[in-house]
């Protein structure tokens, strides 16, 4: 067992450095995540990895909160705190000074032709996304109706969607999914 | 921070640090299966905040930088509505419900081990997710599949087939594509 110091600082140094690999976003480096957890430190169980990764799924917000919960679990609640500021603050830094320095040339047209060749491309990734979501999520026909109904109701009605995921927990709890 | 000059110009009102935190904590409360949904609906939808043109813009912008999209977007969105402070709201709003929620969880795991129905309450969640996200899509693709809209429909079709049908790898898609898809939106623009 390593004293907690130490698990803290492996744990700041590794999420830091993965925060500035994440293009593509945090899903990008989960299979990295993993192989350093579960491989190398040996900070969770292949089962454990894969429960937390589900528990931060079910969770509201972004997903890099499997990063939170890895620090819970080897150092407490100060782990989940390093770890989340170390996964958030690097790539959050350069995201700030790049978006200083690309607003400086609103103006150009430079600027604005590489804005038009970026925004189709991440129109495509996020529709690739979204695909495959619905693939790994379309289990069952009442998992495909489910999302089907989802996607036609948050699309053409003004229902909150939460209703939605109240519907959809309530199919998943009885096993209906 | 991306908008076209002349738009730029309308009387549009930008909200203060408290109006992110609060819109952003709002996104994070209910942020199931991703945030992306959500945050467009309060930020474009809800709030007016931004155009779907102008979302669409920041948000192209932060998936070429690393990290999560979506705290990318909230530094860019916050910086660009009330500078450093603004961007440290949104992230904060962002990160501090689902980071407390996430740890009472976790804690609950811990006491109670593996629970299956967690496993089943997450296939139905996941289901839903990917209806909303399909719902964002088709919102978000709305302003590039506009008519005249040149290269634009032909490279998003093309990433969505190399990425989600092909499975190529990411970066290589991106490495390819962006010097293309540029190259393109100039010769369009000539």
């Amino acid at each position: 067992m390593k004293g907690n110091a130490d698990g803290l600082s492996d744990i700041a140094l590794h999420f830091a450095l993965l925060s500035l690999l994440a293009v593509g976003g945090a899903n990008a480096v989960v299979p990295e995540m993993h192989r350093q957890a579960v491989q190398i430190a040996g900070w969770t169980t292949d089962r454990q990895f894969a429960d937390m990764f589900a528990i931060a799924q079910l969770a509201p917000g972004p997903n890099v909160m499997i990063v939170t919960l890895i620090g819970y679990h080897v150092a407490g609640l100060a782990g989940a705190l390093v770890a989340t500021v170390a996964m958030c603050g690097p790539s959050c830094m350069l995201t700030y000074f790049a978006a200083q320095t690309w607003r400086r040339f609103e103006e150009a047209r430079w600027r604005r032709v590489v804005q038009a060749g970026l925004v189709p491309i991440s129109v495509g990734l996020i529709a690739a996304s979204a695909l495959l979501l619905a693939r790994a999520a379309g289990q069952s026909w009442v998992a495909v109706a489910v999302t089907v109904a989802t996607a036609a109701i948050c699309y053409f009605t003004r229902i909150h969607p939460l209703w939605m995921f109240a519907l959809a927990a309530v199919l998943g709890y009885a096993n209906l999914v | 921070m991306t908008s076209i000059p002349s738009e730029q110009s309308s009387v549009r009102r930008l909200p203060g640090p408290l109006e992110i935190l609060r819109g952003f904590l709002s996104v994070s409360v209910m942020g199931f299966g991703g945030v992306l949904p959500w945050a467009r609906r309060m930020v474009v939808e809800q709030r007016r905040w931004l155009t779907a043109e102008e979302f669409n813009e920041i948000f192209a912008f932060c998936q070429f930088l690393p990290g999560p999209n979506m705290l990318n977007f909230a530094v860019v969105f916050g910086a660009r509505c009330s500078g450093a402070r603004g961007a440290l709201a949104a992230v904060v709003g962002l990160l501090g419900p689902p980071v407390t929620i996430v740890i009472a969880l976790g804690a609950l795991y811990g006491f109670f081990g593996d629970i299956p129905a967690v496993r089943r309450i997450l296939a139905g969640e996941a289901a839903a997710a990917a209806g909303l996200i399909i719902a964002a899509t088709a919102k978000i693709a709305e302003p590039v599949f506009r008519l005249r809209a040149g290269p634009a429909p032909f490279v998003a079709l093309a990433v969505f087939a190399a990425v989600g049908l092909a499975r190529w790898p990411l970066l290589w898609v991106l490495v390819a594509a962006t010097p293309l898809s540029i190259a393109l939106a100039w010769w369009w623009r000539r």
